[in-house]
């Protein structure tokens, strides 16, 4: 049994002080992004989730530039990116427009960004496919700090944010201050983007955000349930792929880890793919049962 | 060994460390003390809508409830409403009936007061509108709602009693039993659990009349609440309105560009074309020559023994009642 255990938890595992860093963060990030995914997937902004996390990655390359570290640009664009998507676009279609011609605009600073910055031997890889394991331990109170807050906000707009989401003409009648609110939201969107884009990178942040969303989503119909389930499945995906990168330094070619990355975005997609097997008479639990006896009786 | 040693390599060159990280901790505060005021601000705020919802307004019926004088909405050069009077009772159930770009919508709008009008006054229980007043219970036009919305009938209906509001939801028996009692309301007690997208245009019709009705409002406007029904749900959800109307005392003001479904339930009619309104029993209004007034060309009225066609003049500008009304040819409906 002792040797089974050693096999999956190789040496070492649970007393590495980068691992422990990597477990505790990565939890982090996976429950918010997955909380914060459920409303992104339900509202339908999985594109500018996507945009604030690339736009991210140019102010990662333009922080590094500067001297700073990659979360504080990280940060700050997604959060400057998310105000102006939100601003520059109402409805669906400008909103999508908006975002491709920021996002492409910003993406040309940051390879005019990565382009000057000569001094960082592998700094693209990192911004764009992450860095959970080489993540300063020092910055982990504050992200986790940043997380609990982005929860904490969430839950404060929570119910105006489901009243908007559903029925915005409604939710205006009944004085919920609609722009307002969707605006927090896109804020909170683009802080939990910066924070995963830590992780895995900005590149697969999407992954963490919309894939244990998008599961947990096609699992139940309670919104209440869909977010606790969310965040597990992100949960699972993250330490899964933390564990498995771990490992893989024994696989070949010997002495190289594998990336984490591929491992986190390899499982958010295999639990995506497994919820789509979910039946759907499942998600309703009884209550279609119970409709179809009325119904028929 | 350790497996990461390649990528400590990285951070041991120090592009990681912070020196100075203050502004984390500055981000961290400042959202945390906008949160709080947000919190504590909306808290006093809805503690106030709670105390007008409960509020017994004594309110008898035939009492002047709604009041507009010439009002009028522009946007630009174009006149969406010119000079409308009205002056609707306590109780009453209105049809708000006219073809499309009528102003319908934008008279709804003004009552809720997401719209200033250009000119003229509006009372609503003789004061001002105000938005989110819980005196008025709205069914928006052609909610859309996806077959993966999260969302049972429960929640939906909800969203009526506390969904304007922030912080922490304080759930509870007594919030339990005031949304029960609205799904009872609307006989859709049996669809409390049901995931919303999965249930007919009828019954999210009845959900959403639910959710209007949870502040107890004096006052229930819908948009076009019969437009994606078949017959027999649209024939439901009018004798629905109109049995709340009675039961609960609630002036109804329902928007529709066919009246003839409406015909048996509605005490007056307002007729609106061209931005402007004509308001009085069907008997009155619906004559050729008041419509020919509010169209500016010749209309003909034509009934028949259970339906009313108004037929355009002038081909471009046709209503089509005649084909809508087609629809509606279910009997059981007298004009007098």
């Amino acid at each position: 049994m002792t040797g089974f255990w050693r096999a999956i938890f190789a040496a070492g595992f649970f007393s590495n002080p980068e691992v422990q860093n990597a477990l505790w963060l990565g939890g982090v990030i996976a429950v918010v992004s997955g909380a914060i995914g459920v409303f992104t997937v339900l509202r339908g902004q999985s594109f500018a989730g996507h945009a604030m996390s690339d736009m991210g990655a140019a102010g990662a390359a333009g922080a590094l530039l500067a001297g700073g570290t990659a979360i504080a640009g990280f940060l700050s664009f997604s959060v400057v990116a998310g105000a102006s998507v939100d601003l520059l676009g109402v409805r669906p279609r400008d909103r999508d427009v908006a975002t491709g011609l920021v996002l492409t605009a910003v993406l040309g600073l940051g390879s005019l960004f990565l382009f000057f910055d000569t001094r960082i031997v592998g700094a693209p890889e990192i911004i764009l496919f992450g860095s959970l394991f080489t993540s300063d331990p020092g910055l982990t109170p504050w992200l986790s700090a940043l997380g609990a807050a982005v929860l904490l906000a969430l839950a404060i707009v929570f119910r105006p944010l489901v009243f908007i989401s559903l029925s915005p003409d409604t939710a205006l009648a009944r004085g919920v201050p609609v722009r307002a609110v969707g605006f927090a939201f896109m804020l909170l969107l683009a802080l939990a983007v910066g924070e995963s884009s830590l992780v895995v990178g900005s590149l697969l942040s999407t992954s963490l955000l919309i894939g244990p969303a998008s599961a947990a989503l096609r699992v139940t119909a309670r919104l209440r349930h869909a977010i606790p389930i969310a965040a597990v499945l992100g949960l699972l995906a993250t330490w899964l792929g933390i564990l498995l990168a771990y490992d893989s330094f024994y696989w070949p070619p010997y002495g190289r880890g594998w990336p984490v990355s591929f491992f986190i975005t390899g499982l958010v997609l295999a639990i995506h793919l497994l919820s789509r097997l979910w039946p759907p008479a499942a998600r309703y639990g009884s209550t279609t049962a119970q409709r179809t006896a009325r119904i028929g009786g | 060994m350790l497996p990461v040693t390649a990528s400590l390599s990285l951070y041991k060159r120090n592009y990681y460390t912070l020196q100075e990280d203050h502004w984390h901790a500055m981000i961290c505060i400042v959202i945390i003390t906008l949160l709080c005021v947000t919190c504590i601000y909306q808290r006093s705020k809805g503690l106030e809508k709670v105390e007008t919802m409960f509020m017994t307004t004594t309110l008898h019926s035939g009492d002047e409830i709604l009041a507009l004088q010439k009002v009028s909405v522009r946007f630009g050069q174009r006149t969406v409403l010119s000079e409308i009077d009205l002056s609707i009772r306590g109780g009453e159930f209105i049809g708000l009936i006219g073809p499309n770009g009528a102003g319908k919508s934008t008279l709804l709008k003004i009552l809720l007061g997401l719209l200033s009008p250009s000119a003229g006054s509006v009372r609503v229980l003789g004061s001002a509108v105000r938005r989110g007043s819980a005196v008025i219970g709205y069914v928006p036009q052609k909610i859309h709602l996806d077959p993966g919305t999260p969302l049972t009938g429960r929640d939906l209906v909800g969203l009526g009693l506390d969904g304007h509001r922030f912080g922490f939801a304080l759930g509870g028996r007594h919030r339990r039993e005031r949304i029960d009692e609205a799904l009872r309301s609307v006989d859709a007690i049996a669809l409390a659990q049901s995931p919303v997208g999965r249930l007919s245009g009828g019954e999210q019709q009845r959900l959403l009349i639910a959710q209007a009705l949870l502040t107890d409002p004096k006052i229930l406007l819908l948009d076009e609440p019969l437009s994606n029904l078949d017959i027999k749900s649209a024939r439901e959800v009018v004798r629905l309105v109109a049995r709340i109307s009675r039961e609960r005392g609630v002036t109804v003001m329902l928007v529709a560009h066919d009246m003839n479904p409406l015909l048996d339930v509605m005490d007056r009619i307002v007729y609106l074309a061209h931005g402007h309104a004509a308001i009085g029993s069907v008997a009155a209004v619906v004559q050729s020559d008041v419509l020919s007034g509010l169209y500016g060309y010749p209309v003909e009225v034509l009934r028949t023994k259970n339906r009313i066609l108004v037929v355009g003049g002038q081909d471009t500008e046709l209503e089509d009642w005649n084909l809508a009304g087609e629809e509606h040819c279910d009997g059981g409906v007298t004009v007098s």
